[in-house]
């Protein structure tokens, strides 16, 4: 029994790994720039289909080609972002909102045309297939794999805002555009690097996920309502919340199913609703 | 207002009956087609339509004198009033003379009293909820009802001397059917249904109801799961808890072992025993002549479920045309469809009289490899099951 | 629900003013009656976009008038359109009681969710809102017995007045959608202009100094929330009794997206600006996918996106900037 819980903890724990590399880069855009940005899940789309052409298409392997998703959302988000985002920065969450939505609707009717509507499967390297078993204990290799890339990613992140002279940067020109901009930042570009970063994560994040839950052009759409939530329940502005968040969730979520199955549906909502209502700001937000 | 209204239903009634002595007399048989061409059920409707293009272009447009013209309606998911309206629209818009397609079952449902009340022939191609065919008397089903895999399933796998099994479906109504029909035929042949649980629909981690499948050390799991990305994960938390066979054996219908999630889980899926009505590496001429016709439409795209029920969708109503030499109307199709039987990719098919629904073989398949690749290989055939759920209450 | 009126007063000279009927509305409920004689075959889209408008009205009123952002709110529409139906289905199929009875379902249930939507604000009020929403839609699927889960439930539904049967074209489904929809209207345009409306824009302008001038900011937020949630429950239960239909996706997180993008494209706090949006986007939906049914949504992004950079706050907002005064 306490081996089984341990298990049930470990499996709990990876899917809130799995949520955390989903929505890590939107507690960038949304969380630290503030840009309602409901494209997110399209980012991670778009890494995901990355991963899946440079695989398929030009052979490089699984672990080469995931930084090749986080540089292809990335780019690809600059170029929307110094085109299109930066003029509604400040125009409020309802015009982002609108925006955002209209840019998913276009990236999953994109995918659909170029790669049509049915799964896209990927084929893992033998060594992040099967199971590790430890003292009698069954791991999943790739749960793991996913586990050890969250801890870099959320250790990165942390260190590298709070910090690093960029970091100190960052947030001085989300905080105070004015006064950043004053005080000789170059604010356009910060912004602009910022926004690549939170869709590079979102697209190594979709890149991550088609291992356990595929990649089809409805991507999107299907789990922004989960990247929404962890960076909710963390609290804006806070990637370590969302860290917390993401692995409390995930372990709320595997072990209410394991023990009350029937809830399962339930489970995650029923978390977040309690949990904002008791803290709206989120578990470690700060406004 | 209400006077307005009063005027221009007069007025809507006189036109409708002008409009519809108008459209026999062209020469074209009109198919709405009503499926989910966007959305989340999107590679649903893609396969079920290049099943319908296939048809038509092995067999030309022409049948019976008649020119055979498709109008293509998306639903965008089950939406039922989406799918009503749009059942009406091609009514008094488009005057089709048939209603086809269906992916989902609450499209269907949503058309159905449109069928009834125009008379039109209503061809269910995908939906598989069994009660469809009782909603009007001018439904026919080409494809496949979930207690007719199901149910000849559990018999199946008890007569085979499995005695414990676990059940995990989708929670939701066509996994309720299938876990309610597969523990009815499995328990009457003696075997017994240790655990069941049902998983949210859209659930994208396994990993806790595949433990508690763990903790029970049952003989056989039986799975039902829709299709998409779910059957890879389900597949993959199996595996990375080690359930598969030949320790565990696993039970499934069979969009688990379908090609795309038969790749995602790779040697994982050696073994899996799933049943079906459509297989696609069945050696057969006909089926192998559908399979290359329908990877070169589709540019190596593999037929499935919905590719096969949108093909012999299409040849119900060529057949029915045939017979009624280009008579269109509802009455008259539904009159030579309702018995009629032919030899399909799938395999034989009849239409049952009785019930309008379809009668076919159902499939054992095991994964193995054959010539270095994984595939379903036919190890049993049940032949001619019907929906044991009709006339039964 | 009591609205406090002011009797008298330069106060009550203007909110009379500004409730005054404006030409162009007149022109534009006339319009509503077009399709009837030019497009007959369009009826049934018509209904259930005047459906889609009521369901975004009711949207304006909490998200326009008083701040309150929701990516919920098809609860509402859903628990209205099971309403109706579960009516229907054990034996009452008479439609305007079924309205009656949808409204009153839904606004009891806005009523006691309005205790906690009153209690948190900005993305914990929007996440909260659609947490709510998805529970609604599971407890739905739940209770499979009841809603038929997702199969959903065909219904029968009685006659209008025992007389106007809902036909084929959908000429009853469409005057007894557009006279709901008028109604509705009538009484949002007279709840917003009111000095409870005006206490409500208060609110959503500045939440901390209602209360400080004395305004009993919660109560008429929860005041407006149950308003909300009745219409809601209408527009639901108008789409049950005209398709004879319902299913799970009445409650979808979808369809709470849906009305938000309608709504914002119209133009929020203008009480036509549902109106125009669903007008707009359920019908570029209906061309664009007859069009092209794989692919159509390409364009309605295209269009959602060229709103927002041409006309930032909605096409209302966007013309009334270009003509100065239009409505409002």
């Amino acid at each position: 029994m306490i081996g089984n819980l341990a298990v049930v903890l470990f499996d709990g724990f990876a899917f809130g790994m799995l949520l955390f590399v989903l929505s890590v880069g939107l507690s960038v855009t949304l969380g630290l720039m503030n840009f309602t940005n409901l494209a997110h899940g399209a980012f991670g789309m778009l890494g995901g289909y990355a991963v899946v052409v440079a695989m398929r298409d030009l052979d490089i392997p699984f672990l080469l080609s995931l930084p090749l998703a986080f540089l292809v959302a990335g780019l690809v988000s600059v170029v929307f972002e110094r085109t299109i985002f930066r003029r509604l920065y400040r125009a409020g969450e309802l015009n982002q909102v609108l925006l955002t939505i209209g840019l998913v609707f276009v990236a999953a009717a994109t995918m659909a045309y170029f790669f049509g509507t049915g799964q896209q499967p990927i084929a893992l390297p033998a060594y992040l297939q099967g199971y590790v078993e430890l003292g009698g204990l069954r791991f999943g290799a790739y749960r793991i794999f996913l586990v050890v890339v969250a801890l870099v990613i959320a250790g990165l992140l942390v260190f590298g805002l709070e910090h690093t002279r960029f970091g100190a940067r960052v947030r001085a020109a989300v905080d105070n555009q004015r006064v950043a901009q004053g005080l000789g930042l170059n604010v356009d570009a910060i912004f602009a690097v910022t926004f690549a970063l939170g869709s590079g994560l979102a697209g190594l994040g979709g890149a991550l996920a088609i291992e356990i839950v595929g990649l089809d052009p409805s991507f999107g759409f299907h789990y922004l309502v989960y990247v929404l939530i962890v960076v909710a329940v963390g609290g804006l502005g806070s990637i370590g919340g969302s860290f917390v968040a993401a692995a409390l969730l995930g372990i709320f979520d595997v072990g209410g199913k394991y023990f009350v199955p029937d809830m399962g549906a339930f489970l995650i909502y029923l978390f977040m609703v309690v949990i904002l209502f008791v803290r709206p700001v989120g578990l470690f937000g700060k406004r | 207002m209400l006077k307005k209204t009063a005027a221009a239903l007069a007025l809507g009634f006189s036109l409708a009956a002008a409009l519809s002595s108008t459209a026999l007399a062209e020469g074209t048989v009109k198919i709405g087609l009503i499926m989910p061409y966007s959305g989340p059920f999107a590679d649903a409707g893609a396969q079920m339509q290049a099943g319908i293009d296939l048809y038509v272009k092995e067999h030309g447009d022409e049948v019976a004198g008649k020119k055979i013209v498709l109008i293509k309606k998306d639903t965008g998911g089950p939406n039922p009033d989406v799918a009503k309206r749009l059942a009406q629209e091609l009514v008094v818009r488009d005057h089709v003379d048939v209603l086809a397609g269906f992916a989902l079952t609450p499209e269907a449902l949503g058309a159905a009293p449109v069928a009834t009340e125009a008379k039109k022939l209503m061809v269910d191609m995908n939906a598989a909820t069994s009660i469809i065919t009782e909603k009007s008397p001018y439904i026919v089903r080409t494809s496949v009802t979930i207690p007719q895999i199901n149910y000849a399933f559990g018999k199946w796998a008890a007569d085979q001397g499995i005695k414990h099994a676990y059940t995990l479906v989708a929670d939701y109504g066509p996994g309720h059917d299938a876990e309610s029909s597969f523990a009815k035929g499995f328990k009457e042949k003696g075997g017994e249904i240790v655990g069941a649980d049902h998983s949210p629909v859209a659930n994208p981690d396994f990993s806790a109801y595949v433990q508690r499948i763990k903790d029970a050390k049952p003989e056989a799991v039986y799975i039902f799961i829709p299709g998409g990305s779910q059957p890879a994960a389900i597949g993959k938390a199996l595996a990375d808890k080690g359930l598969t066979p030949p320790n565990t054996k696993l039970l499934g219908q069979g969009e688990l072992t379908m090609p795309d999630a038969m790749e995602s889980l790779g040697k994982n899926a050696d073994g899996i025993i799933t049943a079906f009505h459509y297989t696609l590496e069945r050696k057969d001429p006909l089926n192998q002549k559908f399979v290359a016709g329908y990877k070169n439409l589709t540019k190596g795209r593999e037929p499935d479920l919905f590719s096969i029920g949108g093909y012999d969708g299409m040849h119900l109503i060529y057949a029915a045309l045939k017979k009624t030499k280009g008579d269109a109307s509802g009455d008259a199709l539904i009159k030579v469809a309702k018995g009629m039987s032919w030899e399909s990719p799938r395999g034989p098919i009849t239409i049952d009289p009785e019930t309008r629904d379809i009668v076919q073989n159902v499939y054992i398949r095991k994964v193995e490899k054959v010539d270095g690749k994984l595939q379903n290989v036919i190890i049993d055939t049940i032949k001619d099951v019907k929906d044991p759920l009709h006339g039964a209450k | 629900m009591t609205v406090e009126m002011t009797t008298s007063g330069p106060a009550a000279t203007w909110l009379k003013r500004r409730s005054r009927i404006s030409a162009i509305e007149i022109v534009f409920w006339l319009a509503t009656l077009l399709p009837f004689f030019l497009f007959p075959s369009y009826l049934s889209l018509a209904s259930q976009i005047a459906i889609g408008a009521l369901f975004a009205l009711s949207v304006d009123l909490i998200l326009g008038y008083a701040g309150i952002i929701t990516l919920g709110h098809a609860m509402f529409f859903g628990i209205g359109a099971y309403t109706a139906a579960i009516l229907a289905k054990h034996g009452w199929g008479e439609p305007l009681t079924g309205l009656v009875a949808a409204a009153v379902v839904a606004g009891a249930v806005g009523f006691v969710t309005s205790f906690i939507i009153v209690r948190v604000q900005h993305l914990a009020l929007i996440m909260i809102t659609l947490g709510l929403g998805l529970l609604t839609y599971e407890l739905a699927n739940s209770f499979s017995t009841v809603t038929g889960g997702t199969d959903g439930l065909g219904v029968t539904i009685w006659p209008i007045f025992g007389r106007f049967d809902f036909d084929l074209w959908g000429y009853t489904a469409y005057s007894y959608a557009l006279v709901i929809l008028f109604i509705g209207v009538l009484v949002a345009r007279r709840i917003v202009n009111s000095s409870f409306g005006l206490a409500l824009t208060g609110i959503r302008e500045n939440s901390q100094r209602m209360p400080a001038i004395g305004s009993v900011y919660r109560t008429h937020l929860q005041k407006i929330y149950v308003v909300a949630a009745s219409m809601a429950g209408i527009a639901g239960a108008l789409l049950t009794q005209t398709t004879g239909t319902v299913s799970l996706d009445t409650l979808s997180f979808q369809r709470s997206a849906d009305v938000v993008v309608m709504l914002i494209l119209g133009g929020t706090g203008r009480l036509y600006g549902g109106i125009i949006g669903a007008i707009i986007f359920l019908v570029a939906r209906d061309r664009l996918s007859d069009m092209n049914p794989q692919y159509w949504y390409f364009w309605i992004g295209l269009l959602l996106m060229a709103i927002v950079l041409v006309m930032p706050g909605g096409i209302l907002g966007g013309l009334s900037r270009l003509f100065g005064r239009f409505v409002r």
